[in-house]
């Protein structure tokens, strides 16, 4: 991506991950971030996200005052409390979720969404405590919960054992959501792995995921380093999931909205 | 010379005193002034193994964790409850050997029984794939949880797994719902749970059978987001840095504890449960009776409030300046 062709603005052409094909950008752009050649779903950003699933400007963020620190003193090819620094720098954002209230087709839910650009997308305690702070909320106001997970990540490493925990800490909360009747829809969104599929990622009374999304629980490269064997065409793909069960629908980005208006719809909330 | 084989690299020094006390040991050796010798050796043997045991470092915790001696859930079983009655399937699936369920005998008490196992032969650590559950062990633990939260018998959990299975059949048959769903389930089931580390902890693959009102670990155990062999590999790109890994990760009894992660450690016999099963099987069964007397008191509206607020409580974030804890919300 760094070297351009002369004569072509930077921005204007990017190439497609899927098909390899140049497309124009303002076309996949319109269409939400996919591909108009091979129905490709790019990496949207969060901010991005709540753009195209809840009406305009109604999105209203909560707990954003919460900053993750660096209790291991973490030190890998770089300090933890460095790599947060760049990467808060990087993405714009202060943690990999961004939690909060808004509409969709004028109902106000509980919303909140992983960012795969910040460390993986990765679960460490801020992701926890704003995923459980705003379930506990849904609670107590009897709102519908939408998450949309993208975290090739899982649990975040840095923070050790504290991010495993944040996976029993949001799944007890989203319990007593489902104990209380709350309605809870789970999208998976390219990638959803590790901890986060396994834990609040997969606790949705509903679960939608995006075409051909990269979804499970080791990653490809763990279970090939340690069967040594070539893993199926399609493997831990939104289909090969739907194929076994785990997933309800399988929802293109432009109907994302409007399937969720519907689920909500039909649950009476 | 008996040489233990395959023995630890820092155990060295103690194999090499063992090896001399056997020698004096030999009839053939004896002589005036033997005795006051094997003396010293045995006060020598004791000291080295202390000075070794106390400054273990995270990744000689992971190979004492490791050992091939180590008790398993299997061992604990028998050494430390009265009667064990073993319960198979998941009735969806199969019967996974890496998770054994059952009924037992703690002194009077009846309880449901989950732990992982990881063989000793051969042939029983491939058939339990060396302590790696599939989806169908985490759901035959959940289902046997359910029978007894409905049959009112407290469960104990002994955790000791490198990690969930990384495999093809485990990701077909939805290994990120079935730990998933049991974590979900454990932190309501109305009953007292206790979960022991006894091993290795060994990321979601131990939460799976890890969610209780009381989370205890033996001294040399570990309990960590990933292995260190799998972070090593993600972020320094090679397993040669385990070692390196091991240390980053934080992961040692005493780590969990200054964490708030778990509730207990319990002290291993000199030189680790391996030396000495039924010590620690002795100590552990202490524990247990005592820890399931103190849950037993508590009524389950009580009991699960608590268990809730214990995990809600984990994790350590900046907000509005200050380092906190997370903290409980008023219900």
């Amino acid at each position: 991506m760094k070297r351009q062709k002369r004569g072509v603005p930077e921005g204007l052409w990017q190439r497609c991950p899927g098909c390899q094909e140049i497309i124009f950008r303002k076309e996949a752009e319109r269409r939400l971030g996919v591909c108009p050649e091979c129905d490709y779903h790019f990496y949207v950003s969060a901010r991005e996200r709540i753009r195209q699933v809840l009406d305009e400007g109604t999105f209203e963020e909560w707990d954003m005052q919460l900053r993750p620190t660096d209790p291991l003193e973490f030190v890998d090819k770089k300090r933890y409390a460095e790599r947060l620094v760049e990467e808060q720098a990087r993405t714009g954002l202060t943690d990999a979720a961004l939690t909060g209230t808004g509409m969709i087709r004028a109902r106000r839910v509980a919303f909140g969404v992983t960012d795969s650009a910040f460390i993986m997308g990765s679960m460490g305690s801020v992701v926890g405590e704003r995923l459980t702070r705003l379930i506990e909320r849904s609670t107590a106001e009897q709102l519908p919960l939408i998450i949309i997970s993208g975290s090739g990540g899982g649990a975040r490493m840095h923070e050790g054992i504290l991010s495993l925990m944040q996976m029993a800490k949001v799944s007890a909360a989203l319990a007593r959501f489902d104990s209380a009747g709350g309605l809870f829809i789970s999208v998976l969104t390219n990638p959803t792995m590790g901890g986060v599929a396994a834990s609040f990622a997969a606790l949705g009374d509903f679960v939608f995921a995006e075409p051909r999304a990269l979804i499970g629980f080791a990653g490809p490269r763990t279970i090939k380093a340690t069967l040594r064997i070539e893993l199926p065409k399609g493997f831990q793909t939104s289909e090969f999931l739907l194929e076994h069960g785990y997933i309800d629908r399988i929802v293109p980005r432009s109907k994302l909205k409007s399937e969720i208006a519907r689920t909500i719809d039909y649950c009476g909330k | 010379m008996e040489i233990p084989t395959p023995g630890l690299a820092f155990e060295q020094p103690i194999y090499e005193l063992e090896a001399r006390l056997q020698q004096l040991l030999r009839p053939e050796n004896h002589r005036p002034g033997v005795e006051e010798e094997i003396r010293k050796l045995r006060r020598e043997l004791a000291e080295t193994m202390k000075h070794i045991y106390d400054h273990l470092s995270p990744w000689e915790t992971v190979q004492v964790a490791r050992h091939k001696d180590r008790p398993h859930s299997g061992d604990y079983l028998a050494l430390v409850f009265d009667e064990f009655v073993e319960l198979h399937g998941d009735r969806k699936f199969g019967d996974d050997r890496a998770v054994v369920c059952g009924f037992a005998k703690l002194d009077q008490r009846k309880v449901m029984v989950i732990g992982h196992e990881k063989g000793r032969t051969y042939k029983e650590r491939t058939a339990c794939y060396f302590g790696c559950a599939h989806p169908e062990g985490y759901r035959k633990a959940l289902q046997k949880m359910r029978l007894a939260a409905k049959f009112d018998l407290p469960i104990i959990c002994f955790i000791d797994t490198p990690g969930a299975y990384p495999g093809i059949g485990a990701e077909e048959r939805g290994q990120a719902w079935a730990i998933a769903e049991n974590m979900y389930e454990m932190s309501r089931l109305a009953t007292p749970i206790i979960c022991v580390i006894i091993g290795e902890g060994g990321s979601g693959g131990a939460l799976g059978i890890g969610v209780g009102d009381r989370v205890a670990v033996l001294q040399h155990s570990w309990y960590s987001v990933i292995s260190p062999e799998g972070c090593a590999g993600i972020l320094w790109k090679s397993h040669e840095y385990a070692a390196r890994a091991a240390g980053a990760l934080r992961f040692t009894a005493k780590d969990l504890l200054d964490f708030g992660v778990i509730d207990t450690v319990l002290q291993e016999p000199l030189g680790g449960a391996h030396r000495d099963p039924h010590q620690m099987a002795t100590r552990l069964k202490v524990y247990l009776v005592k820890t399931l007397r103190e849950l037993s008191a508590l009524d389950r509206t009580q009991l699960l409030q608590e268990r809730y607020e214990k995990f809600r409580r984990m994790g350590v974030f900046l907000e509005d300046t200050a380092p906190t804890t997370a903290d409980p919300t008023p219900t």
